[in-house]
């Protein structure tokens, strides 16, 4: 029984599969009468540099999961090809397959963290970012100050109502403690810092801020495509060649993680880092949302992210969520950890602790 | 066939007939259409960057505007309903008007939100079979559903009234048998397309001001309000410059159906702003900061007070039985005010404050730049132009200037 039932699947799959590519053969049939003179599928739609152009094979590529081994590897060589043409250097585009058995997790110790940016900037040399118009970053560290005010005899007469049959100190509102007291408050948090900033200020505290790859993931909810999706160790991806761009899951994410390319990515070729993966740091086009990968490109490999590395002050740990002997999972632990915007039910696999 | 060409051929010919006024109108909207196609022109090669637009604040004027089309196109209903469901003779015979207003509006709503799209040309992403709609998760998947099926429900309706009208084949019978369903289809489709495009927006647990249970009931309310007052002045312009007979009865019907509306909208308004400003936790945040700023950010203060006090002045002119029955002078005064108090309501109230503060606490204001206005107007333009001319030729078919006449030479 469930052998027939496989082979039906087999079959429907099949069908499913001609159908997309008979529509697709019908596409490109007509886009291609649309460019005048005889044109290949690969042929561009025609500028100084051709290979560096997007193709009309590209602009008709299917879902990159849905896709045929075929497929896959066709729609690879394509974006290799065009990078390599466009950035004047070797492109190699990975699709390698999640591992299996992982769940990624990372941990985040605040009390470390001294504000240096520097898995900022990390992050956009590894991940292809645009540098200028638009600038795009994907971690954004929170500078939220430190819960020492003053607090002041004279303001305990102050508040509201100032004068009641209670007497005249605010018996409903006080007048002190208005200040919010540290924490993960966004409330008085300052995102946007000089270059030449000192670091750490003793008055702040710093919390980075990047895709929190929830578990339930309110991006994934809204995108009417499926453009954005988890992947099989819970990191949130994009198909960049699948997003229509219309922003719904930048307002459904608690955590201002997603960034937009408003405009054409400015890339300069020198500073592109030319080994890429479908799903990670790939150059991105104009009009589609990207946002933090984990380094997918890297943690498939084995390796660690990008920010991870550049972090001086060892604050930032990576791991294997399923495996008892990873940094993560002894943090969890051992340590004082929680999450960002907990009250949000998205069980971000981001954590942050203290200690 | 013969038929339908010339259908096309005269309904065509007599919409662009009319005095010097209508002529001068019908030019002043295809001059912006000519400016808007170079500023839609240049978003579309350039990318979303032209507009003022930003990762703080990604939803632009074109979003704000289309919730606003999606109020008057589904209020459009309240023209077609009690015709059918009260069987109200006067109203029977205009029902086709109420249609037509519907379809150039959601028609003008999925225009705008083409111009909201990175990559309009990765659309047909959401086609069944070809791409790979996120149903039943994505709110935006049912918006884009009902949106088109009631854009078609309304086209259907009005070309096969206008049609039959037309080749003088209308029989009331016979179009009871299927065409009814279709209209009661369309009445119930009406305030779906509202209650949609209102979850597409409460969906989104961050958004403090938006994840609110009577986001719903106010976008009603004010499609109850907007789309009428646009009526009632459409209405009285048909009446004054054509032979169709419209009783002061129907503009009474529309001129109640608005001052309820807002007085609905007034209690929505009472009931948020209430239930967030007396506890005034951190989700009244962005309710706060459109009402009185924040750290010296005060665009928003006086669209906020402006709109409230002109919904509020609306509500109060429009019980006042003189200004209600003064068809000539304050009654289309008053549906000029509340039609644009609502539909700055949209950007200055709704969309923009509300994603301040961000989610990691950016207060922001917003900033649309030249590009973005002129392809607003475009697009409101290309909306209008159809909306006149649609009209015309339907009066013409109504009042029975436009009729098929047999050609005199068979063929």
């Amino acid at each position: 029984m469930s052998e027939k039932m496989t082979e039906m699947d087999i079959e429907t799959d099949d069908a499913k599969q001609s159908r997309r590519d008979f529509l697709r053969n019908v596409g490109i049939a007509g886009a291609a009468a649309l460019v005048a003179s005889p044109v290949s599928v690969e042929a561009s739609v025609g500028s100084a540099n051709p290979d560096a152009e997007t193709t009309v094979a590209e602009m008709l590529q299917g879902h990159f999961v849905l896709m045929s081994d075929k497929d896959k590897k066709q729609a690879i060589e394509r974006l290799e090809k065009r990078y390599t043409a466009k950035y004047g250097k070797k492109t190699t585009v990975s699709d390698a397959p999640a591992p299996e058995g992982v769940l990624f997790g990372y941990a985040l110790n605040i009390s470390k963290c001294i504000g240096c940016r520097r898995c900022v900037h990390a992050c956009v040399q590894e991940n292809n970012q645009s540098r200028s118009n638009p600038e795009i970053q994907w971690i954004q560290v929170m500078k939220i100050p430190k819960g020492n005010f003053s607090f002041s005899a004279d303001n305990l007469n102050k508040g509201y109502p100032e004068s009641s049959k209670f007497g005249d100190y605010g018996v409903q509102v006080g007048g002190n403690a208005y200040t919010p007291v540290g924490g993960l408050s966004t409330e008085e948090a300052q995102n946007y810092y000089p270059q030449d900033e000192m670091v750490p200020d003793k008055n702040f505290f710093y919390v980075p801020v990047q895709c929190q790859q929830c578990e339930k993931p309110p991006c994934v909810k809204a995108c009417p495509v499926r453009a954005t999706f988890r992947d099989p160790n819970g990191v949130v991806v994009i198909d960049y060649n699948w997003c229509i761009g219309c922003r719904m899951c930048q307002l459904a994410c608690p955590y201002g993680a997603r960034r937009f390319n408003w405009g054409e990515p400015n890339l300069p070729p020198e500073e592109m880092n030319p080994k890429t993966h479908y799903f990670g740091n790939r150059p991105r086009m104009r009009g589609v949302m990207e946002k933090c990968t984990f380094c997918l490109q890297r943690t498939r490999e084995g390796r660690n992210p990008a920010c991870l590395e550049a972090c001086p002050v060892g604050a930032r740990k990576f791991g294997n969520l399923l495996d008892p002997e990873s940094d993560v999972r002894k943090i969890l632990a051992t340590k004082k950890v929680f999450r960002f915007k907990e009250h949000m039910s998205t069980y971000p696999k981001f954590f942050y602790f203290i200690g | 066939m013969t038929k339908i060409l010339s259908f096309a051929i005269d309904f065509g010919s007599y919409a662009i007939k009319g005095g010097p006024t209508y002529k001068a109108w019908l030019l002043f909207l295809l001059s912006i259409i000519m400016i808007g196609s170079y500023t839609a022109y240049r978003q579309l090669t350039e990318g979303l960057i032209l507009v003022g637009a930003t990762d703080q604040i990604p939803m632009e004027l074109f979003f704000a505007n289309f919730i606003f089309t999606a109020h008057v196109a589904a209020a459009a209903i309240l023209v077609v309903a009690p015709g059918y469901f009260y069987h109200r003779k006067d109203m029977k015979e205009l029902a086709v008007i109420g249609e037509i207003i519907a379809m150039c509006f959601v028609a003008t709503g999925i225009t705008f939100i083409l111009f909201h799209m990175g990559r309009p040309d990765r659309l047909w992403h959401m086609l069944p079979g070809m791409g790979y709609p996120n149903f039943p998760n994505s709110m935006l998947v049912y918006d884009t559903i009902v949106l088109n099926v009631y854009l078609y429900l309304n086209l259907a309706g009005i070309s096969y009234i206008l049609y039959k009208k037309y080749v003088d084949e209308f029989d009331s019978k016979a179009l009871a048998r299927w065409f009814t369903p279709v209209i009661y289809l369309a009445i119930v489709w009406g305030p779906l397309i509202h209650i949609c495009t209102a979850f597409v927006l409460s969906s989104n647990a961050r958004m403090g001001e938006w994840a609110t249970a009577v986001l719903p009931f106010g976008f009603l309310a004010m499609a109850g309000a907007s789309g009428p007052s646009l009526v009632v002045l459409l209405f009285l312009l048909i009446r004054k410059h054509t032979k169709v007979q419209i009783s002061d009865s129907v503009i009474d019907l529309m001129t109640t159906i608005i001052g309820w509306s807002l007085g609905i909208i007034l209690l929505v308004f009472a009931s948020e702003y209430f239930t967030a400003l007396y506890s005034n936790t951190e989700h009244a945040a962005s309710l706060n900061y459109t009402m009185f700023g924040h750290n010296g950010l005060n665009q928003y203060i006086p669209w906020f007070w402006g709109v409230v006090g002109s919904i509020f002045a609306g509500f109060v002119a429009i019980l006042i039985p003189n200004i209600r029955k003064s068809y000539d002078r304050w009654l289309p005064v008053v549906c000029v005010v509340i039609f644009m108090s609502i539909l700055l309501e949209k950007p200055m109230m709704l969309v923009f404050p509300a994603f301040s503060p961000s989610p990691l606490g950016e207060y922001m204001e917003y900033h649309p730049t030249l590009i973005e206005y002129f392809n607003v107007l475009f697009t409101w333009a290309l909306g209008f132009i159809s909306l006149t001319l649609l009209i015309k030729g339907a009066v013409g078919i109504l009042t029975g200037d436009v009729r098929y006449h047999k050609p005199l030479v068979s063929e």
